[in-house]
């Protein structure tokens, strides 16, 4: 059926704007959409036809430099339609005299920081965006520097120049300004917050992150896959099997590979251990903001044995080096099933007492329920995805909507909380440990011997494709493009937390300065995803 | 209130008896690896060193001589050397790696001819700078019995973090060596830093660094803090820890085990020997 829905998606393409598109493919679930080079102001209109026509969600935006090849920078726009299992890629060329390009954000604020990276990062202009400060560039970075581009090396000496933070003002009788950061004050990553506050209540926010930049995306350009594997462990440490996974996916589809059925149920297995652990650590640390140490104490104790489950079954608390092109490295003993199956039974029967004990608590759901509001609409029209999309209505979840792997075998729930509080979050987390444990249940009861990796034999050379996965903070999609001799030309993650830490901003307003903590934790947003 | 009382009381102590028992990792952890160099063919080495993400296996060849040289701070404990020359690297289940000085952390290995000549040894004789550093740790000793602890990420993954967290749950148990986590360098004896130092946290290192009261202990966690890991150094990442300030204690591990973390920090402290 995938193929037939293809179709009238390109077929609709091509009768709306045909004398635009200057090519229109398929691939896999992937429809690319190349705009002619003349059509510039065109960009914005296909991207919010897409996104009007199917309720396709932005998923993200990159440009690549293709200069050398192409005399030319490319666009690429990203977009899901999550009820026919399709991603539409619209591209557009971008002239390397000109530098600019007419802004999709100016239409669709979703891709708001998108743009606003690919300015910092290749000099390119969108026309018309509606906030276009630095986002990935400190003050202190050049102006003329951009690091994405093919003629800055990676090993280049970047001098530092003066220069200071755009902080929107917010003036009037009793206003004060609070900054807070990089270096916090618990054992968390850097990023700077500046509050404007009336007294307790927050007017605003405004966040300033990217401390942790370490060129990632760069770092990888030129890489074999084999290589750049190990930097995609390293996105984001809580995410390390997520976004591995996406990464693998992408270069298996690239090589036109399927992975043995056994591979892919125990990708699954360790994507719902890992999203079990972050899951229960967070529960614990939202509990802790709230000073209920019981509870965290009960929380991070559970945590504990499924870190100690995972290091048993794998070597790895963190699931590092288990990933490999064409299927895992490590297989799974039958005999440790049960120990697998009793640790996780242990982990519902307890996290079931620990819920009714946090949902009877005064002091606990007094905190919890109202403070940090993420509306439906916010969460709509900024593009929020993942468990905070989930706790503010948004019924999405790439596990159902983009099956991969053999989520589609699988019979589980995406639990929807309405109300877009700390204490849906919270809810969303509880439910989804409870999913996760019924995921692995079925997983090892259908799964079978079997070889767990295939042999990779060649990586196609100018080739593209997309790799994504449901990581626990939510989606997670990975686009990798290959050079000349099947090396990486150009490696984009998309991190979930990206497309949340705008949220957060929406989410504190009116709340006072005491519960910000809180409803961070609530989001507990990746800087280094985000900064990569 | 009962109900949480009940709960506790069921669950009982769930303290880790680590470190005063040995910890034993399970079958299939990739600690240490360890190289019989002895016995090992180099252009077999050649092929480990090829494999290595972060060129934690290094080899320069001059004519008929070539060094070997084996980093445990570069190390992110793949596994992939072992599996290409399984006859000569086995990963050990050791991962209590910390030390104070970083030498100790690098094996150089002379080859002539393809085949195993010597290993370069280390100097013997401890520096000014290693009693001097004896003598802080033989200080921290005494103060030891309550040191405050200020984390600095200082572009970490997060893996470290999740690792330094897990020292405050109810396993680990942190405070029960009177050692504790602190809001503010101001409060603290110790900075436990981790990452690379990027580029743009590199400014904010060394001013926490500096907001800390003498005299201090500087431990870095994981092979990115020990020496820029697989991030390396590039226009955005410095290399490690001790390209800024001065470093006390290296504690390999990417990320370290919490077992490990809390060795290294009671290294640095004067209460274990190395």
């Amino acid at each position: 059926m995938v193929v037939s829905q293809t179709d009238a998606v390109m077929a609709e393409l091509r009768h709306q704007f045909g004398g635009h598109i200057a090519e229109l493919k398929a691939q896999h679930n992937e429809i690319y959409c190349d705009l002619n080079a003349q059509n510039l102001d065109w960009l914005p209109k296909v991207c919010t036809y897409v996104h009007l026509h199917w309720h396709a969600s932005f998923v993200c935006a990159w440009a690549t430099d293709e200069r050398e090849q192409f005399k030319t920078f490319r666009l690429n726009y990203i977009f899901s339609i999550d009820a026919q299992d399709l991603f539409v890629i619209v591209r557009a060329p971008v002239s390397p005299e000109q530098h600019q390009f007419a802004s999709v954000a100016a239409h669709m604020i979703s891709a708001n920081w998108a743009e606003r990276e690919i300015h910092d990062t290749f000099g390119l202009k969108p026309l018309g965006h509606p906030n276009l400060k630095r986002l990935w560039a400190q003050p202190d970075w050049p102006p003329n520097a951009f690091a994405m581009r093919k003629d800055f090396s990676l090993q280049s000496h970047v001098p530092r120049v003066e220069g200071v933070f755009e902080f929107r003002q917010v003036e009037g009788e009793g206003v004060f300004e609070i900054p807070v950061g990089p270096v916090h004050a618990g054992i968390i990553e850097p990023g700077h917050f500046r509050f404007s506050v009336a007294g307790e209540p927050i007017i605003n926010l405004q966040i300033q992150l990217y401390y942790t930049h370490k060129g990632t995306e760069k770092l990888c350009e030129g890489l074999s896959a084999e290589k750049a594997l190990h930097v995609s462990e390293r996105i984001s440490g809580d995410s390390t099997f997520a976004h591995s996974t996406a990464f693998c996916h992408a270069i298996e589809r690239l090589a036109g590979v399927e992975i043995p059925g056994r591979a892919q149920f125990l990708r699954m297995l360790f994507l719902e251990l890992e999203r079990i652990y972050n899951h229960l650590s967070d529960i614990g640390m939202i509990v802790n903001d709230v000073s209920f140490l019981v509870g965290y104490a009960h929380a991070m104790r559970l945590r504990e044995d499924v870190m100690k489950l995972n290091e048993k079954l794998t070597g790895s608390r963190l699931l590092r080096g288990l990933n490999t092109l064409g299927g895992v490295r490590r297989d799974l003993p039958e005999t440790v099933y049960s120990e697998v199956r009793d640790t996780l039974q242990n982990v519902r029967r307890e996290l079931e007492e620990l819920a009714e004990l946090l949902w009877s608590s005064a002091s606990v759901m007094d905190r919890l329920e109202t403070t940090g509001v993420l509306t439906e609409k916010t969460t709509k029209d900024i593009g929020i995805v993942g468990i905070a999309a989930r706790a503010s209505g948004l019924d999405r979840d790439c596990r159902r909507d983009h099956p991969h792997l053999r989520y589609r075998q699988i019979d589980f729930k995406v639990p929807v909380y309405t109300t877009g509080d700390v204490y849906a979050r919270t809810r969303v987390r509880v439910d989804e440990v409870f999913e996760s444990i019924l995921i692995i249940d079925q997983i090892l009861s259908q799964i079978s011997a079997g070889p767990i990796r295939v042999l990779i034999e060649k990586i196609p050379a100018n080739a593209h494709a997309l790799g994504y996965t449901e990581g626990w903070r939510g989606p997670i999609v990975q686009t990798i493009q290959t050079d000349n001799e099947g090396k990486i030309f150009r490696y984009k993650i998309d991190e979930p937390s990206f497309h949340n830490w705008p949220a957060l901003i929406f989410a504190v307003q009116g709340n006072i300065v005491p519960d910000f903590p809180l409803i961070n934790k609530s989001f507990n947003l990746s800087y280094s995803g985000n900064d990569r | 209130m009962i109900r949480i009382l009940r709960k506790a009381l069921q669950n009982g102590r769930v303290t880790t008896k680590y470190p005063f028992k040995p910890d034993v990792p399970p079958d299939g952890f990739l600690g240490k690896p360890v190289i019989e160099f002895t016995q090992a063919d180099l252009e077999k080495l050649k092929q480990a060193e090829s494999v290595c993400p972060t060129r934690a296996i290094s080899i320069e060849t001059m004519g008929n001589q070539s060094t070997v040289k084996l980093s445990y701070v570069r190390c992110i404990f793949c596994g992939l050397c072992a599996e290409v020359y399984p006859e000569a690297i086995t990963m050990t289940k050791e991962f209590e790696l910390a030390s104070t000085l970083k030498a100790r952390l690098e094996t150089s290995v002379e080859f002539v001819d393809g085949k195993f000549s010597r290993v370069n040894e280390s100097e013997k004789e401890p520096s000014l700078e290693e009693l001097g550093e004896q003598t802080k740790r033989e200080i921290f000793k005494i103060f030891g019995r309550s040191l405050h602890i200020r984390e600095v990420d200082a572009g970490s993954c997060n893996g470290c973090e999740l690792e330094i967290s897990a020292l405050n749950n109810p396993i680990f148990d942190l405070e029960r060596f009177g050692l504790h986590f602190v809001a503010s360098p101001r409060h603290a004896d110790m900075l436990l830093v981790t990452g690379p130092v990027t580029r743009n946290m590199e400014i904010a290192l060394k001013q926490t660094y500096e907001a800390t009261p003498d005299p201090k202990l500087v431990v870095a966690v994981g092979a990115c803090a020990c020496s820029g890991g697989i991030f390396g150094e590039s226009y955005a990442s410095r290399g490690g820890v001790d390209k800024v300030i001065s470093v006390d204690v290296y504690i390999p591990g990417c990320p370290p085990r919490p077992q490990a973390i809390l060795h290294g920090i009671l290294l640095a402290i004067g209460r274990l020997k190395e």
